[in-house]
């Protein structure tokens, strides 16, 4: 299948050498090279072009988009990944992005039945079972309840799953782009639940969303009332329609199949439901046979995000390496950084605000001076975890178990400033 | 007559009066209490120990046929899977080997899950659109399919939570995450011992999509 799908891409490429032959194809691949050229005439001394004239006014762009000239920084596929793009993935861009907030049109989307369209007036959440009042609650009502702000990360459970025998994708956004950081709003769980009152049998919920999967993943009680949220709200303004509005599930620090989106029900019971999302999918099979079921947690990892493939070095001198790093056991408290492939490492400086359950921002300079580098990074949380090697997984869970992969990656910087994703052994 | 409908005035007002205590005990009196029928409509899932499952039969025989109809085309007409659609039957025996073939005979733990999965989700894109007899029935094919019942086995409410899995036993609780040596926050920092040869490189593997642009 792979294997197919490889000479398929091939295939793409000489299409393409094939087409840009063409004087049409070569005048529009050069029209979009050429604006990111420098134009001398707009360098000191000269007067830059836009300064002479008026640029657009008010209400050109209702709704601001990025400049064209960050066309490149988009969520990006793996075609060959799935069968369909309603049962698919895509990739943050998280080599292009500063800070610890990702943008809400970056964030990656994985969708089982695609994205649905809800009009906030006909959503209704239903909770039912083990409670004192099944009860139907509507989008008002939800804002009504006290409300939560809180930033966390939401990783889906196979970032880096293509990673497990070897470098197979030469990106950090198809490798670690699984992942986005925003700030959500919305109310708890533990507030909502004093309206239905809960029965001491109560032990687990089932959490299920509206969409054409009809989405369904259990969780334990404690967790929902310990910090679980519904969220109407991300980075300031309504969940985007492709991350569940009119409202999703947070469940901070676990791993994302669980934030059910366009979230339509509740129901508790006294034993866990079994969703085929919680044993066909989501289990990680182990060299045995056998597999780990319920592995919610996403334990700590880093990644570089700058040098990696997307980002080359370009020049001799003084970088600012950056990367960012999370845990779902809480804060991040410390990121190391080797140049030498896991044999030497310093402290990277973490910048403000680290948070639990959110992704934090690490920087480290270095100097470049033509010379090979294998950049690793590792990050240490509050609990005191190490982010392990991939030998380390490998030789308790094999290679077969697609999900958990919180290793160490490497990014060879090549002499000439070129970065390869590799695997050391 | 003037007495009943007094009566019932009062015992509607009573009524009222009691759902209004009722709301007491709710610290915000939002939302509305859900009905019966309401309810019915969205609580569609299907546990382990067979609650949930709505009342319906249906055997192998009869399953092939819807199958044939509203699942084949990409799952196959022996569930091989068509294309990259999911494969759904045989893989047992392989687990345990480099590559795993995970289907609803090989892996799925219950019953219960198939039907519930089913019902819910497919056919893709016509989500919730079967009977719960031709559920029955579909599942009933694929367990016939993996070799589990024989092909006049009549799958209902009653027996789903029943169906013994040949992979049943196959899942580990709890978690034993952490499972790595170092949780003691004090790894080597100089010096360490670690393999630092090159062994592989995604881009000789040749899979990554090509940007069009460059
Ligand atoms: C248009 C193609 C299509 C049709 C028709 C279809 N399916 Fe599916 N099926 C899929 C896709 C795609 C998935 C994976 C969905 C996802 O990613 O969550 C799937 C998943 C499944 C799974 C879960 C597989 C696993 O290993 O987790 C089962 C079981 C299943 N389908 C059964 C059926 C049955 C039964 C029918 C007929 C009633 C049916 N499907 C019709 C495309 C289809």
């Amino acid at each position: 299948m792979k294997k197919d799908k490889k000479q398929s891409l091939k295939l793409n490429r000489r299409e393409l050498l094939v087409g840009s032959a063409s004087l049409g194809a070569m005048a529009a691949a050069s029209n979009s090279v050429f604006a990111k050229q420098v134009s001398s005439k707009n360098l000191p001394p000269n007067v830059p072009e836009w300064t002479g004239e008026l640029g657009d006014g008010v209400d050109v762009n209702p709704y601001g988009m990025p400049s064209q000239f960050e066309e490149n920084v988009i969520r990006r596929n793996v075609e060959w990944l799935t069968a369909s793009s309603q049962s698919s993935v895509n990739f943050t861009p998280i080599q292009d992005l500063e800070g610890i907030v990702t943008p809400n049109g970056l964030c990656f989307e994985r969708h089982h039945g695609g994205v649905s369209i809800i009009n906030p007036k006909d959503y209704r959440l239903m909770i039912n079972g083990l409670v004192d009042r099944e009860m139907i609650f509507t989008l008002e009502d939800l804002k009504r309840f006290p409300q939560t702000n809180k930033f966390y990360f939401l990783e889906c459970a196979a970032n880096g799953g293509m990673e497990w025998k070897g470098s197979q994708l030469n990106g950090c956004q198809y490798t670690f782009g699984m992942v986005h950081n925003v700030q959500y709003t919305g109310v708890k769980l533990s507030d909502l639940i004093q309206e239905t009152g809960l029965k001491p049998k109560a032990k687990w919920v089932l959490a299920e969303g509206s969409d054409s999967s009809g989405m369904t993943r259990s969780i334990p009680i404690e967790k929902l009332l310990d910090d679980c949220m519904i969220a109407w709200a991300m980075n300031g303004e309504a969940l985007r329609s492709e991350q569940g509005y009119p409202a999703r599930l947070v469940v901070p620090g676990w791993e994302g199949n669980m934030w059910v989106k366009w979230l339509r029900r509740l129901e508790f019971g006294d034993m866990p439901y079994m969703t085929r999302e919680e044993t066909s999918k989501y289990t990680d099979l182990l060299p045995e046979g056998n597999a780990r079921m319920f592995t919610w947690v996403m334990d700590a990892k880093s990644v570089v995000t700058s040098p990696s493939p997307e980002k080359p070095i370009l020049n001799k001198g003084v970088h600012q390496l950056r990367g960012l790093a999370w845990s779902g056991r809480g804060k991040i408290s410390r990121v190391d950084v080797s140049l030498d492939g896991g044999k030497n490492w310093k402290t990277a400086k973490l910048h403000d605000p680290v948070l639990s359950k959110s992704v934090a921002r690490f920087t480290f300079p270095f100097e470049w001076n033509g010379e090979e580098l294998l950049i690793q990074s590792r990050a240490i949380d509050e609990t005191n975890y190490v982010q392990p090697t991939i030998q380390e997984l490998q030789k308790i869970r094999g290679v077969n178990s697609i999900y958990h992969n919180n290793s160490i990656a490497t990014w060879l910087v090549n002499s000439d400033g070129k970065v390869d994703n590799v695997r050391l052994g | 007559m003037f007495d009943l409908v007094k009566h019932s005035i009062l015992f509607s007002f009573f009524i009222f009066l009691s759902s209004f205590v009722n709301a007491d005990d709710r610290k915000f009196n939002l939302g509305k209490i859900a009905t019966k029928t309401e309810i019915a409509g969205w609580n569609i899932d299907v546990r382990p120990d067979g609650m949930g499952a709505p009342k319906g039969s249906g055997d192998a025989i009869k399953g092939e046929e819807v199958y044939a109809e509203q699942c084949a085309a990409c799952h196959g007409d022996f569930g091989e899977g068509v294309d990259r659609w999911p494969e759904l039957v045989g893989g047992e025996g392989s687990l345990d080997t480099h590559d795993p073939v995970k289907t609803t005979g090989s892996y799925w733990p219950y019953a219960s899950t198939m039907y519930d999965y089913i019902y819910r989700a497919m056919p893709f894109g016509v989500a919730q659109s079967l009977t719960h007899d031709e559920t029955y029935q579909i599942v009933a094919y694929l367990l016939y399919m993996n070799e589990i019942i024989e092909e006049d086995f009549v799958l209902s409410e009653k027996n789903i939570g029943k169906i013994k899995m040949p992979n049943q036993k196959g899942f580990l609780l709890p978690d034993p995450r952490p499972d790595i040596a170092n949780t003691d926050g004090k790894p080597c920092m100089e010096n360490c011992k670690v393999p630092t040869k090159i062994i592989g490189k995604a881009r000789d593997i040749d899979v990554t999509p090509e940007e069009e642009k460059s």
